[in-house]
């Protein structure tokens, strides 16, 4: 199928591989994409679920095994994929999201795009804890300021230290909710702030639309106003000419020669089940941090014994994701409200940035607020429980009649929910390994996870909880179910739950305790490289997409120079 | 064969078409208005839902939803069953129509079919229910006079019910409460009963002034001045060299 040679081959199709496309593309570079999913465009009506009403489906947008955030959230794959096993270790939970289609999980996020700040990078500084990434916020800066202006974020300039400034698109105004959030929030003296996300309040290019307020980026959008890696940079790149797409295409190796050196890649072609190879000068890996883990571990030679780039065993390890805890709340002023459409951008309009000093607090790093609530729309799970806040008006909860309809619009937007996503600390111990005996069904090992949340984790979930139950008190809100406690890690999202699993290819100066050095290239093999979340050192408290991006560009930056002086 | 019912259980057709007219609703939901199979002398019917759907399914996911709506689960007396529940819960008497006009017995069946989960608690409950209007009136609960049914309904409606004996059937109507009113506000006659104003396209510029005064809210100028001017969204964004954006 491939005799001829790529420039670079490029595995995964997400946040780190459409950057990486996009711009080695854009340099002339002939470069194969090879996406295990398939081609997928929101912009084609059959793949539409955007702007559909949940009686189009006959589950009303139920969650399925097959759509697990529903049944028109955009994203094939999620936890249990179809003959893609995973297994663990002891009692660990690890859960495991993986997208299936080109763009990868960028078609289906939250768009929360949030730079990590100067802090963020030296943890170990600040704390004494985990590692200092090799690099600093002054290396990544001129790289976040590139993407904010190609792919477009809102958000706003507050001269926050760890929170930097950015290029952004003008916020859209707070929802009735969020004002709620506002004041609540201000009477405690923690901060809020617009929210910083991918979506194109305003015009950024002629290719991309503008966006109309539907509120479900979930669904990904058919005018691509928001940013997902095919919309905004794989289709742009395959107009260059200079791409070949792979798509159903599983990698099962990076292929290497007597010295050690990559030759490519070899996968399996899901529609005939068969193997092939691709022949390519550069192998990039950007399938996601454990799928690019698992490639590396199988890619075992006389000159890779435990697997490419894992001279130091620390494929795999470190393995870390967010952390997560949330909580809602009954709003009674809310209650029978006027109704308008609220949709809004898809998700918060607002939100509050870590404001504590750990100095003072029993646990490390920190978390942000997410804020929640609104107007939705009905889907399947609406008018569950219509009337249980009558518990808190003192009236009976339950019955039966065409009384339940002024319940249910009685109550109908009447809450505020906060969702947190925080900082873990890195360790050694929480990795994912090559499972001895379980393959796929194309029989490919599969991964085994091995993980368990510190105290760390632990006591900051409990600091979130004490949060999230002051700040929906003081917005007006009456808290809903119980607090969770410590036999429930205080409501503390399973490892992997919060989908920003990082860390196992960590970057970094020794390698004898990293994977790739500063721009993703294996210590053990120079013409590989990872541009996923895999190289992160420590994950912040915000979500990796724009980091990967930044550090994406800022890996093929560097491969082109290397290549121009004949390097690599 | 089961005994006929009484006119006062049976759910008149008519009241139904009705209850149709009065919405006049395009799309495949009302397309169709059918009868339950009926071998037995039931009347109660209801809008048929549609089997076909067409919206950005895998060929796995096409597949799956195929089968399930092949498989039959219910047998009609539990059907039945459920569709005189589900009127009592959100009758047809309404000018936006009730449960039976917006198809629920279908969309019961079609969950408990896709979360097997719901098969055992709706199975075993109309077993339950039918136990209970046996034992206290004599016939199986569509077969019992209306205000029998009701009756067993204010008993088992209110979850702060105590009585060990009923626990069951208030499971059971929970459930049955929580199926009608998703199934119902999921369709076009529960968005016009709710007023719902979303999805579609639109330009958000705040909520509306009435609103905020009523709520005793505003927006401060500061944070205003952060938000998007929708008269310029078209324009292209560019920015000076301090990260201001100057369009």
């Amino acid at each position: 199928m491939a005799e001829q040679e790529y420039d670079i081959i490029i595995v995964g199709s997400g946040a780190g591989g459409g950057m990486a496309t996009y711009q080695l593309a854009n340099a002339g570079l002939k470069v194969a994409l090879v996406e295990a999913g398939g081609y997928y465009d929101p912009a084609a009506d059959e793949n539409r679920t955007q702007l559909r009403n949940p009686w189009e489906s006959p589950r009303r947008g139920a969650s399925t095994r097959r759509r697990p955030f529903g049944d028109y959230n955009a994203c094939i794959g999620g936890w249990d994929l179809d003959g893609e096993p995973y297994t663990q270790k002891g009692d660990t939970e690890f859960m495991w999201w993986r997208g299936r289609m080109l763009g990868g999980r960028t078609n289906h996020w939250g768009r929360i795009s949030l730079r990590f700040g100067p802090l963020d990078f030296k943890r170990k500084d600040v704390d004494g804890l985990g590692d200092n990434w090799p690099i600093g916020y002054e290396d990544v800066k001129p790289y976040y300021d590139k993407v904010d202006k190609l792919i477009g974020v809102f958000g706003s300039n507050e001269g926050l230290y760890n929170d930097p400034d950015g290029f952004f698109l003008p916020a859209p105004k707070p929802r009735l909710h969020e004002l709620f959030y506002i004041d609540g929030a201000r009477k405690l003296n923690v901060p809020v702030y617009p929210a910083r996300k991918s979506m194109l309040t305003k015009r950024i290019n002629d290719e991309r639309g503008v966006c109309y307020y539907c509120g479900q980026c979930s669904r990904a959008c058919s005018i691509h106003a928001d940013f997902s890696s095919s919309t905004a940079l794989i289709y742009p790149a395959l107009k260059g000419g200079q791409v070949d797409l792979y798509t159903n295409s599983m990698v099962r190796e990076v292929t290497t020669d007597e010295s050690g050196r990559a030759t490519g890649v070899s996968y399996i072609n899901k529609e005939d089940k068969k193997e092939y190879q691709l022949k390519g000068r550069i192998v990039i890996l950007a399938a996601s941090a454990c799928s690019s883990a698992r490639i590396l571990l199988n890619s075992q030679s006389d000159h890779h014994e435990n697997g490419l780039g894992n001279s130091s065993g620390h494929v795999g390890r470190y393995l870390h994701d967010s952390t997560g805890a949330s909580r809602a709340a009954f709003l009674p002023e809310l209650m029978d409200r006027d109704i308008y459409n609220e949709d809004g951008v898809g998700g918060m309009h607002v939100y509050t940035p870590w404001w504590l000093e750990n100095s003072t607090l029993d646990f490390p790093r920190g978390y942000h607020l997410e804020i929640g609530g609104g107007m939705g729309m009905p889907s399947y799970g609406f008018g569950f429980a219509a009337n249980q806040y009558n518990d808190y008006l003192g009236e009976r909860v339950g019955g039966y009649g065409n009384g339940l309809r002024d319940d249910i619009r009685r109550f109908y937007g009447a809450r505020l929910s906060i969702a947190c996503r925080g900082e873990s600390v890195p360790q050694f111990d929480n990795y994912c390994e090559l499972d001895p005996e379980v393959v796929d069904e194309w029989g490919i090992p599969v991964l085994r996870f091995n993980y368990q949340w510190t105290d760390y984790e632990i006591d900051q979930a409990k600091h979130m909880q004490e949060s999230m139950e002051a700040l929906l008190e003081a917005s007006g809100g009456i808290l809903l179910g119980e607090k969770p406690g410590a036999n429930r890690k205080y409501g503390l999202a399973k490892p992997g739950e919060i989908i920003h699993e990082v860390g196992t290819t960590r970057m970094g100066l020794d390698p004898k305790t990293s994977v790739t050095n500063q721009f993703g290239q294996l210590h053990d093999a120079s013409n590989v490289f990872v541009v996923d979340a895999g190289t992160f050192v420590s994950q912040a408290d915000k979500n990796p997409t724009w980091t990967i991006l930044a550090l994406s560009w800022r890996a093929s930056d560097y491969i082109i120079e290397q290549m121009k002086q004949q390097n690599i | 064969m089961t005994k006929p019912i009484s006119n006062s259980v049976a759910i008149n057709r008519r009241d139904v078409l009705k209850a149709l007219m009065l919405a006049p609703l395009a799309g495949s939901l009302l397309a169709s208005s059918g009868c339950a199979p009926s071998a037995t002398s039931r009347a109660v019917s209801w809008t048929s839902l549609p089997k076909n759907y067409s919206y950005a399914r895998t060929d796995a996911e096409k597949q799956r939803d195929a089968e399930l709506f092949a498989e039959t689960f219910f047998r009609e007396h539990e059907l039945l069953t459920l569709a005189v529940l589900c009127d009592i819960i959100l009758p047809s008497n309404h000018e936006n129509g009730g449960a039976l006009a917006a198809g629920l017995p279908d969309f019961v069946e079609f969950m408990a079919k896709d979360r097997a989960q719901y098969k055992r608690p709706l199975r075993d409950g109309i077993g339950w229910l039918d136990s209970y209007a046996l034992q206290n009136f004599g016939a199986r609960f569509i077969d019992i006079e209306e205000q029998q049914q009701l009756a067993i309904c204010d008993e088992i409606a209110y979850p702060d019910v105590q009585e060990d004996a009923l626990q069951p059937g208030i499971a059971f109507f929970t459930l049955m409460r929580n199926m009608t009113l998703t199934g119902y506000y999921t369709t076009e006659l529960g968005f016009r009963d709710l007023g719902y104003q979303g999805n579609t396209p639109n330009i958000w510029d705040g909520v509306p002034e009435a609103v905020l005064a009523r709520h005793g809210k505003s927006y401060d100028a500061e944070w205003l001045a952060k938000c998007v001017d929708q008269t310029r969204r078209d324009i292209t964004a560019e920015w000076d060299d301090e990260m201001n954006l100057i369009t």
